[in-house]
Order: C-alpha cells, then structure tokens, then sequence
C-alpha cells in the first residue's frame, strides 16, 4: 500500500488555477446501514418506512434502566463487509459512547466504536475510465447506531421526532485520503456499494439514505503536502457527491489563490444551489466526551467464527470480472458491465454457461439490459427468464430461427411467456433451411426483375437488395446465409 | 397482628406454608404498620390494593400446596426498580409522573417467586447520596435514635428507604441496589443485613442506571438468612444484560450453620484509616476474634491500592453516571419544562428536575469526560480500579475472605456533613468492593457507646457469597441481632 501523502493525482486530473496547477485530495467516511432484520441494540424492526415510531422498542427510546444487547447478525455483517474490503479483522473491539444532546437522539449519546474498531485496514480497487485502476486504503470500518430523526412540519411551534431509524445499525467505513478527483470518489462509492450488495450487507438504496457519505475535501498543489480540509457532511446521492466535490474544491482554490486560508470546518452541500456553506468551525466542534459504554463487554470474536464467514463469503466483482474474461472470452468492458450487479452476472453464467459466451453477453447487454431499462425493471424481474433466453439462443445457433428472428422470439416471449420453441413452432417461424425452396423462391426474384439482375452484375452490393427481396418473399423465414450464398451463384457474382 | 411483622422471612415462609396465617393477614399487618410509620417516610408511594390481590393469589397458591420460594412474603422495593404501571422515579423529580409498561428482571424473578409488593421505598435521588438526605420525595428517617435522644438521624444511602424500612418491620425483606455502599452502608446505620452480590450476579435490566459498570442489586434484610433467601430470588443470568453472568445460583441458605474451622480470613492493613472512631476499631478486633474462635484462621494482609480507591470512585462512577443521565432531557417522558427552543426547554428541564447532588455528579462526570482531561482522570481511574482488582487477586492467593469495618462511622443527623467529599468519605470501605466487583455484605456487629448499631464488612470473592453468607451468619451467631425501640 503507497503512502496516502504522495499519490499524485493524473495529471489530467489537475485543476488549473490563475496561479497554477492544483490537484483536490478526497478522504470519504461512508454511512451503510448494515442489512438486517432488527436492529443493532434491540430486536426492533430495522425496516424502511412504516408509519413514525412504529419500529420502537423500549431500548431505541432509552427508557430508564433498558440496556442494549448486540445483534449478532449485524457483528456477522460488518466482518462480512471486513472481509469483503480485504481489511484486518479484529478479534477484539469495543463499543464507545459518543455523547451530545439532540432530540432524535433519546440516549443521548451514540453507540459507537472509537478507539477499537471492528476492522482495520482495507482495500477497494476502484475501476476508471479507461480500464484504468487504483487502490484506495481503507482505514477502518465500526458499527454504529443510526438516530431518529426530528419533523419540523407537523405542528405550528412543535418538532416531533419519529424513533424509527433510532438504534438502527450503520458502519462507518472511513478510507483513506487516497482520492484525486471527483471521478475517483464516485468509482469509490460505486465500488463499495457493489461490493456490500454482492455481500448482501447493504442494500446500497441511495434514496432510503441506506448509503450516505461525509466527505473530505481539501487542495493542494500536486504533490505538496496535505491542505487543511473541509468536511461535507451526509450527501446521499452518488452524483452530487461529484457535483459537492468540485464544488469545494474550486471554492478553496479561490480562498487561496486570493491569499486567503482554509479553516477546518463542516460543510453541507445546497444540492438545490449545487454549492456548499459553512455548519460549524472547529471551535464549535462538538465534544463528545466518548469513553467505553459499560453496559457492553468487549467483543471477542472467535477465530473459528471470523473463518466461517471468510469461508461463506461469495465471489467478489473484481474476481468474477476476470473469470468471466477468462472463461467465456469477454472484453473487460462487457464482463465490467456484467458484473455490476451479482444477479446480473449468476443470469449471464446460467444463459452462458455451455453456450457461447459472447453471444450471451450480447444477448444481455444489447437487449435484454436495454429492455430491463426501458421498463425500470431490476433483473430479477426480468419476464424472461435465463432457461428462456439460453432456449432462444439455442435455436439460433441450431439454424432453426435466424438472429433477427430470435428478437422476435425474444419479444413474444417477454410479452407473453413461453417456451421458445414451442412459440417458434405454432407460429410457423422456423427458418427455412431446405435449399430447393430457397433456390425456388430466388429464382422467382431473378425472373421478375431482369433489369435488376443487369444492374447487379455492375454493382455486387446490390445483392442486398435481392436478399431482401427473398427474405420477404419467405416472410423472413430463410436462412440469410444461404439465400446469400445462392444468390451469389444463381447471379454469378 | 403486630407480632406478625416481626416475623422474620424465614419464619413467615413456615407459618404460611403451615397455614397459621393467610398471607393477606400478613400483608395487612404490613400495612397497617406502614401507615403508623409515615414520619419514617420510608415508602414513596404503598401499593396497598396491589398488595393485597397479590396476597390473595399467593392465599390460593398456598392452599394448593404450591407457591415459590418467597410465596406471600411482603416486600419493599426501591424506587430505583422498574415495576410496571407503578410509580419509578428514582426518587427524581426529573422523571415526574413516570410509571414503566415494563417490570425489573429482579423484581420479575421476586414475583414469580411469589413475593408480595408493599409500595416503592424512598432512596437518594438516582441513588447518589448516603445518607437519604437528596431525595426529590424528602429525608427517610433512621428508626434508630442516640440513647436519651429524640434527635433524628440519617438511615444512610442511598437504599435509606430500604434499610429504615426493614429496621422499622415496614416490610420483610427489600430490594436495594450498591454503586459505592449504597445497601452495606444503610444497613450498617440501621443494625440490618444487606449484601451486594458480585457485578454481575443480579440482572441490571428495569433498574434505572446510575453507574453501569458498579450498579448492583441486592436485597437488605433482618438477617443473614433472610438475605440468603432474598438473594436466591433476585439473582439469574438474564441475556437482556449482557453483564450478567451465567452461573448457577447456588442455594445460599443450605450454607448457614456450617463451620467456618479452617476458613482464612484477611484483615487488611490499610483499612485502618486515620481518625477511625475507637469503637470501631474495637469492633473489628472483636469480630476478628469471633471468627478465630470458631476456628478461622486471621491473616494480616495488604490491599496496597485501597487508598485510591475513593478519589477514582468518584471519577469512574459520576463519568458514567453523566451519560447515564443524559435521556433525560424532557423529550420523551418525565418532567418537561418548556423553553424558548430545545436547548432552553433542556436546560430549563434539568435545572428543575435534577437536585443539587445529581447536577454536582453529573458536572464532575462531564468534566473528567472532556478532550484535554479524560486521560488525566477517567483513563487514571480505569488503571486505579486493575490495580485494585489485582489487590484483591492476590489476596485470594492467602485468604478466603477479609473482614472490614462497613462505615467509619454510626449513623450522623440530618444536615450535620454538609461538605460533599465529607460526605463521600462514608463509602471508603465499601466502594473498593464495586470497583473489583466482588461481593460483600454488612452485618451488624455491636452497638457504639450511644447505642446506634455498627456492622463489619465481609468482602467475597467473586461469585463466593456462599462463603460471605456462612462467615456472616458466623458473626451474627456471636454478635446477636439489633432491634430499633419503636418510638413512631
């Protein structure tokens, strides 16, 4: 691993200042709420939505003498995601207490892990335009406890607070200052999000705030020392991570281009006015006097447990991407498509699997992707299913449909479902392969446009326009190829 | 019905099972007793109508035959405990108004046992006191007075409530809970046995925190028997705490009686603390000479780090309890007092909800919690507490238990230590006890020159209160029982 300090950013990454070159250096501490049924402390339910203070146990509203108990699932996910990122996991951590005052907060005081963190040390290689890659460190990553959350338009003069998302489990994944452009950071968080949905860890829903970043942003010329940094606090969509990003960047160029400092302070992104501004310095930073929470021992992991988990944990991204090259010939750009999602890549490897593979790959990415997309369908709702789409292929590659046939296939089955060859056989679309009826129809063609057969002697491509002609003579059931190859004799070119 | 409420746990227990008396004639001779002894102001709040269903189910489970080990007893319970659709304040004015739709594992595992619950007992608000005298609910009363005096005196802290009411017969048996001392010391003052069980032992879960890592519960009684059963009832792993510990309740009782010949028994050195009252230091000879002459063996030893054991108390313990005290902030139950906007409702919620000694406590935790001082005061007082486990760990090597004073002193008056670290220094022998987390119990020893009772400490190993049981009743044999005269 490089040192943080001195990765300089690609030089086309610089940004140009009225005084010269400037790279932006990114650190990120990303919020993902742990997938899991109940929550971190209680046995409440974890889930999304419900009305306000449905999901609230006696534990989450810190009723007097209630106590937490940690939910072992969750320790299970964190290593999971540990293992994941190729970080350190401890066999010891402790839970911290970090405590301030704020209504949706009814401990007052966050669980937390300060000093001793679940995991250490970490990778994510993240994949750039280009094919280019680059290591981004992993400091550490902790479990935490999410708070409420405070409704300030329910009541004249009144805030309420629903205890819904009180107590919920999120883990904290701090990387290290290892990012030069705004680029990198959205690979980062993309990267991370794909790794924890192939754990099953995190859902990885933006919109449910499931995911959410703090980011650290400051300048420097490339390959100085660090700047002073500015934090932008809880940006939960992936794209105004880079809009914040460049932002604050160009806002510190200025301060410092005009002989200015930057003060260490909290940002929050304006998405609505794409800038950010000032929440609080460092002088009012909170105090959080945290210390080890006493009505949690210490978490001992087992070694035989952590081994259980490395040993249960499923293909990663970056792992399947290179099989799939390897093993069913793709590009890196088709495989890193199929890869994306894991369930894309299980429906390609069940279509693929002893077929061709790059005929899959097409098959996926140019329609069935394309339809999925239209639709705003994930691809476990795909209408068809990869038995069906393997059949299509099949019948294609067996002569008995041509490829533009198989689309048509493709669509009757979307739309109605069915085997493929059963819907190829009632409806008569059979390619026509017998060669007498091809020969028969073609010279049908030959004989009714003598002025034709003329001009193509001059003009070879104007086969095409006979192959047409035969293709809708046979109603798109011959074989191309062989309507070709007779033509071209049957012509005599 | 007087007579019934002198019965001790042990012998209602037979005369219920016997049917000599239903548990509602105890029950109301309970009652009755209570209401003759308001100016102890021992009870918070009496559940009388509660009391009396429980007494009749536990009637009809008697006359079945069945029935737990606590069938029909009546008992007090702290402030401090959860008990559902009941007043739980903590003796707080912060938490006005709060009744819990949730009940204590302990006071659970009391019912399910078929005790009888008589009202909640008066205590030091959040439990911080010791002397009863920073209750939202008012000072309890010692029963106890000085011969020749009507002068009140102090029943100790923080369980004040518990101890005077079971000094009083208010109740059979009650429930307490020790952070520093807070049942070793009130029972000592009011010439009652009282024993906090190895952290860990009893369930935390429904009891409301003061200190998390110190806070135990454990039962104040007549005698070392009753304690024995009490305990036996109170205790279990519960898995909603994860601090319990899952280890079998032994039956503490089946222990009273048996010799103590051969048990090693350690007298540490630093114990004898400057201006320690003669009658003090003469009892703690005479308990050391009890037990030699049933054939324990006395060994000197040395408990090195006993003297830091008071100043980090009191940075571990306010530290936790300042966090600990943190919800409540008027949001979601108890006092609010409204304000400008939320820091101004916060501020003004807990200026008037918390007394003078809880917002002390709750400053000095926050401060020895601040960037800049946590590693001079908190990270100390951690290193201090494995010294003093240490202490003890070795001691274990050359003894079986050690005998201590339990107070430097018998019960004071009301208002008369008005300086808080004077006030503090009244758990110097009990608070190491909560900072190694090994149990120890408090049984009266004697009376002092004034006729107010004193008790000498025995300090366990951990999860060994079956041998704090066996010696304590060994010293109660020699010692004899104390009994305030009633004057209320």
């Amino acid at each position: 691993m490089m040192n943080s300090e001195a990765r300089v950013a690609d030089p086309k990454d610089w940004i140009k200042g009225a005084t010269g070159d400037w790279e932006i250096v990114i650190g990120m501490e990303v919020h993902a709420q742990v997938l899991s049924k109940s929550k971190l402390f209680s046995g409440a339910s974890a889930e999304f939505g419900g009305e306000p203070n449905d999901h609230v146990s006696f534990v989450d509203a810190a009723m007097p003498g209630m106590l937490p108990v940690i939910n072992e699932y969750c320790v299970a996910q964190a290593v999971r995601t540990g293992v994941g990122l190729k970080a350190k996991i401890n066999r010891r951590s402790v839970f911290d207490r970090k405590n301030y005052f704020y209504p949706d907060l009814p401990q007052g005081y966050q669980i937390s892990q300060y000093k001793q963190p679940i995991v250490g040390e970490g990778t994510v290689t993240i994949d750039l335009e280009g094919g280019r890659q680059v290591d981004v460190g992993i400091e550490r990553l902790h479990l935490e406890q999410d708070a409420g959350k405070s409704l300030h338009d329910q009541h004249p003069d009144m805030s309420f607070v629903d205890l819904n998302r009180s107590g919920v489990a999120l883990m904290e994944i701090v990387s290290k200052p290892d990012m030069r452009s705004a680029d990198e950071a959205k690979a980062y968080v993309s990267k991370l999000r794909q790794i924890m949905r192939y754990l099953g860890t995190c859902d990885g829903n933006m919109e449910q705030g499931s995911l959410r970043a703090d980011i650290n942003v400051s300048v420097r010329r490339p390959g100085a020392g660090f700047g002073t940094r500015c934090e932008i606090k809880n940006v939960n969509s992936i794209r105004f991570m880079g809009q914040a990003i460049e932002y604050e960047a160009r806002r510190q160029i200025d301060v410092l281009e005009e002989g200015g400092t930057i003060d260490q302070e909290t940002r929050l992104f304006d998405a609505r006015k794409g800038e950010t501004r000032s929440m609080r310095s460092k002088e009012e930073a909170h105090d959080y006097r945290y210390f080890p929470d006493p009505d949690l021992l210490p978490l001992d992991l087992e070694e035989s447990w952590i081994a259980e988990i490395e040993r249960d944990i499923p293909e990663l991204p970056d792992a399947k991407k290179a099989r799939l090259m390897q093993a069913y010939g793709l590009s890196a750009y088709d495989a890193g498509v199929l890869v994306a999602e894991r369930a894309s890549a299980e429906f390609f490897e069940s279509v693929a699997r002893g077929r061709d593979g790059k005929l899959a790959a097409n098959w996926l990415i140019n329609e069935l992707f394309g339809r999925l997309n239209k639709e705003g369908k994930a691809i476990e709702e795909s209408p068809v299913s990869a038995g069906q789409l393997g059949e299509i292929i099949d019948l294609i590659q067996a002569g008995t449909i041509s490829g533009k046939m198989g689309k048509d296939v493709f669509e009757i089955v979307w739309a109605e479902g069915g085997s493929p060859a059963a819907v190829v056989e009632a409806r008569g679309m059979k390619q026509m392969t017998d060669t007498g009826a091809i020969e028969a129809a073609v010279d049908a063609i030959i004989a009714a446009n003598p002025d034709k057969v003329a001009q193509v002697k001059a003009k070879p491509t104007m086969l095409g326009w006979f192959v047409g002609q035969v293709m809708k003579s046979t109603g798109g059931k011959a074989n191309p190829q062989s309507v070709n190859d007779i033509l071209k004799i049957k012509l005599g070119i | 019905m007087s007579k019934l409420t002198s019965l001790t746990i042990a012998e209602a227990r037979t005369s219920l099972k016997e049917r000599k008396f239903s548990s509602l004639e105890l029950t109301e001779a309970y009652l009755a007793a209570m209401e003759q002894a308001r100016i102890l102001n021992a009870y918070i709040v009496e559940t009388p109508g509660r009391a009396r269903e429980m007494a009749k189910a536990s009637d009809a489970r008697l006359a079945k035959g069945e029935g737990g080990a606590l069938e029909g007893i009546p008992l007090g319970i702290k402030d401090l405990f959860a008990t559902k659709g009941v007043h739980t304040q903590a003796a707080s004015h912060i938490l006005d108004g709060f009744e819990p739709p949730y009940e204590s594992t302990v006071t659970a595992n009391l019912w399910r046992e078929g005790a009888v619950m008589l009202g909640k007992l008066n205590m030091d608000e959040f439990a911080m006191g010791s002397s009863n005298e920073t209750s939202y609910y008012g000072n309890v009363i010692n029963p106890w007075r000085r011969r020749n005096s009507n002068a009140a005196l102090v029943p100790g802290g923080s369980s004040g409530g518990s101890a005077a009411a079971v000094a009083a017969h208010l109740c059979a048996g009650a429930t307490a809970t020790d952070t520093g001392g807070s049942i070793r010391q009130p029972a000592a003052f009011t010439g009652t046995v009282g024993i906090k069980p190895t952290y860990g032992r009893c369930s935390r879960w429904g009891i409301v925190a003061f200190a998390s890592s110190l806070d135990q519960a454990g039962p104040i009684a007549r005698d070392v028997r009753d304690c024995a059963i009490m305990l036996k009832a109170m205790a279990s792993h519960d898995p909603k705490d994860t601090t319990s510990v899952d280890v079998p309740v032994p039956d503490y009782e089946a222990m009273l009686g048996r010799p103590i010949k051969g048990m090693r028994v350690g007298i540490p050195r630093e114990y004898r603390v400057d201006n320690m009252p003669a009658d003090i230091d003469a009892l703690w000879v005479k308990g050391a000479q009890w037990l030699k002459e049933q054939g324990a063996e006395i060994v000197e030893i040395s408990l090195p780090h006993t003297k830091y054991a008071l100043p980090a108390y009191y940075i571990v313990a306010p530290a936790e309890a300042s966090s600990n005290l943190a919800r409540y902030d008027g949001v979601r139950y108890g006092l609010r007092v409204k304000g400008d906007d939320i820091v101004s409702m916060y501020e003004n919620t807990r200026a008037a909800g918390f007394g003078r000694e809880v917002q002390r406590r709750v400053l000095i935790g926050t401060y020895v919690l601040s960037a800049g001082y946590y590693d001079a005061y908190y990270v100390r007082a951690q290193k201090v507490r494995t010294l003093i486990k240490r202490d003890f760990d070795e001691a274990w090597n050359r003894v079986d238990v050690v005998l201590t004073p339990a107070t430097p002193s018998a019960a004071f008056a009301p208002g008369e230590i008005t300086d808080p670290v004077q006030m503090y220094l009244n758990d110097v022998f009990t608070v190491t006890v909560n900072m190694a987390g090994l149990p120890g119990i408090s049984v009266p020893a004697g009376l002092d020159p004034a006729g107010l009772p004193l008790s000498l400490q025995l300090i366990g190993k951990p999860f060994g209160e079956v041998t704090l049981f066996q010696v304590g009743h060994a010293i109660e044999e020699a010692a004899g029982r104390f009994e305030a005269p009633v004057w209320w």
